[in-house]
């Protein structure tokens, strides 16, 4: 505990940044508590609504309350960014960790198909793959996914290639350790702290890619309360109702500068010399 | 570079565009929802089985995967990227129609940008820790966190809508129409490449030849301008070659708010449409240019870098 402490005390910008993240989760669990107004329930009456005691945030086209959709949007957003980064991590990972470990062609199969990946404007792709699997969120993910596993999987693999003629791991086969247990034991573990400070560093990029493509209309569908839609929606009224953006629009801005901020404190606590950027920039054909 | 690597280069893309165009065929292979519903859907009239299978059978979707694949492929390397189902027209033809008002956005976009990032970083990086510096980073910083579509609304209701100085929304492409789209793409870019920038100088400014010009009493201003910048600005051509291909094709989100008639909003009204023969010429041709921008980029630094000019 006093360690904890001690930690805690060295560390205050990991710590600040930590407390707001807990905030912005805190607002998205307690959501129906903040908005205390259903923010599918519309009604018409109120419709174009300018901000006011009532309504803090105005209404849209369909007098939904803009408060309650932004405060929703939190849930939408920082789940299903948090949940597609998890995805991105463990296929990119697992994908990167069997190429660098077993190498000949499983390696040459799974990084050729990682070349042609990066051979490609990544949002391109993604649209196509989400358009034609139709629109939805979960397509969304996995498009995304389909495009941004690379980078994952080459930091992997290089990470394996470094411990792979390593001593320790010439003693773990030569005692009879199965493929499975090396991989497990000794690759992962290895692998894992940067791949998950990556991982951190990584959030709020992919929050506004999911942001993008919702608002394309390639992501969350409505009514679900979601800041990239609510944008797009929003864009038909820009002249008379310019709150229906500035509240979403700010609301992204936020959430992706405080996840931003404690992804680089993440990676700043782990490794100060920023190492990892160097070796692993795209590569250069 | 020698004609050998070239040549193998092209033979890798090759490779790669078929990967790519095997690739979107299959997935508008298995994707849920017929096109031949679709075309009539957009045409307002609701078909018979037998129209229905008609439709298929003009569009060739009766046949199995490899052949209708194979035939694309035949008609694509003689110039027929096929029939768009939405608007009728050849794809080609739309693709094309459409190709120089995204060019001339993505060539204005990277200059805006370079005039922007390539100072700053560079001040950035000479006033390492100091005010400059600090302010720098922490606009560029921000800048990284606000997504391209606030941007462009933002800059659409302000300066357009609210100030009236440009207008927007026209049909011809002019630089007046141009300029709020530029501006959006360039001010997304410019944190990341004022980053770029930043660290490639500060990279440079540690290197032992600096230390060496030092010693030998050069200037300050001559080190930096004769031997800092041209090492640190090489590789920011490669970045710049990767940023241009990316802006061929991910302008959409800039162009629909801006209603700029350019591929952005093409591929996406092709895409709401499920209009497959669009969307797999699109992808076709933009992973085409992008690779022989690439190309072309890897190529040019065998006039700009000595290192490699020299070893031949």
């Amino acid at each position: 505990m006093a360690k904890l402490g001690q930690f805690l005390k060295t560390k205050k910008q990991f710590v600040f940044y930590s407390f707001l993240v807990l905030v912005i989760i805190f607002v998205a669990i307690a959501a129906p508590a903040i908005a205390r107004v259903d923010p599918t329930a519309a009604k018409l009456r109120d419709a174009f609504q300018a901000p006011s005691a009532e309504h803090w945030f105005g209404t849209d086209a369909l007098g939904r309350d803009v408060f309650a959709r932004v405060i929703y949007g939190t849930r939408v957003s920082v789940s299903s960014a948090v949940i597609l980064v998890a995805v991105i991590l463990v296929t990119g990972t697992a994908l990167g960790l069997i190429a660098g470990y077993f190498g000949g062609v499983v390696d040459a199969v799974i990084m050729r198909i990682a070349d042609m990946m990066i051979a490609f404007p990544d949002l391109i792709l993604a649209m196509a793959i989400a358009g034609i699997l139709g629109p939805s969120l979960i397509n969304a993910i996995i498009a995304i996914t389909v495009v941004s596993w690379t980078k994952y999987a080459r930091m992997a693999r290089s990470l394996v290639l470094k411990i792979r003629k390593r001593t320790f791991i010439s003693a773990a086969e030569i005692n009879g350790s199965t493929h499975s247990h090396i991989l497990t034991h000794y690759m992962l573990p290895n692998a894992l702290p940067t791949m998950i400070v990556t991982a951190a560093t990584d959030i709020g990029t992919t929050m506004l890619s999911l942001a993008g493509l919702s608002f394309l209309g390639m992501g969350v569908q409505p009514p679900t309360p979601e800041w990239g839609y609510m944008l797009s929606e929003g864009r038909s009224y820009i002249l008379t109702s310019p709150w229906l953006l500035f509240f979403p629009g700010a609301a992204v801005f936020i959430v992706v500068v405080v996840f931003n901020l404690w992804g680089d404190s993440v990676r700043d606590i782990v490794d100060p010399r920023k190492k990892t950027k160097k070796h692993f920039r795209r590569k250069k054909h | 570079m020698k004609s050998k690597i070239i040549l193998k280069r092209l033979l890798q893309m090759l490779i790669v565009l078929i990967g790519i165009t095997f690739l979107t065929f299959l997935l508008t292979y298995l994707a849920p929802g017929d096109p031949a519903t679709a075309m009539y859907e957009s045409m307002g009239v609701v078909p018979t089985e037998e129209q229905l299978a008609q439709a298929r059978a003009n569009m060739g979707l009766d046949q199995p995967f490899l052949t209708q694949y194979g035939r694309w492929i035949t008609g694509c390397l003689q110039g027929d990227f096929g029939t768009s189902f939405t608007k009728n027209q050849p794809v080609l033809d739309l693709l094309l129609k459409r190709l120089p008002s995204t060019f001339k956005l993505a060539v204005l976009s990277l200059a805006i940008m370079a005039v922007v990032s390539i100072p700053l970083g560079i001040l950035s990086a000479v006033k390492q820790d100091g005010i400059a510096d600090f302010i720098i980073r922490g606009v560029s910083f921000l800048g990284i966190s606000l997504p391209g579509f606030l941007i462009g609304l933002l800059l659409l209701y302000f300066f357009a809508l609210k100030l009236g100085w440009l207008k927007v929304a026209s049909s011809n492409v002019g630089f007046e129409q141009m300029l709020l789209p530029s501006i959006t793409l360039a001010i997304a870019m410019s944190s990341k490449y004022t980053r770029q920038v930043r660290t490639a100088v500060l990279e440079e400014l540690h290197q032992d030849y600096v230390i060496g010009a030092k010693a030998r009493g050069l200037k300050q201003g001559e080190i930096l301008w004769k031997h800092v910048l041209p090492n640190a600005m090489l590789p920011l051509i490669t970045m710049l070659g990767l940023s241009f291909g990316s802006l061929l094709g991910g302008t959409s989100v800039v162009e629909i708010i801006f209603s700029y008639p350019g591929l952005g909003i093409l591929a996406v009204s092709a895409v709401n449409g499920r209009d497959y023969p669009l969307i797999q010429g699109f992808v076709l041709w933009i992973a085409l240019i992008y690779m022989v921008v690439n190309l072309l980029v890897d190529i040019s630094y065998n006039y700009i870098d000595p290192r490699i000019r020299e070893a031949k």
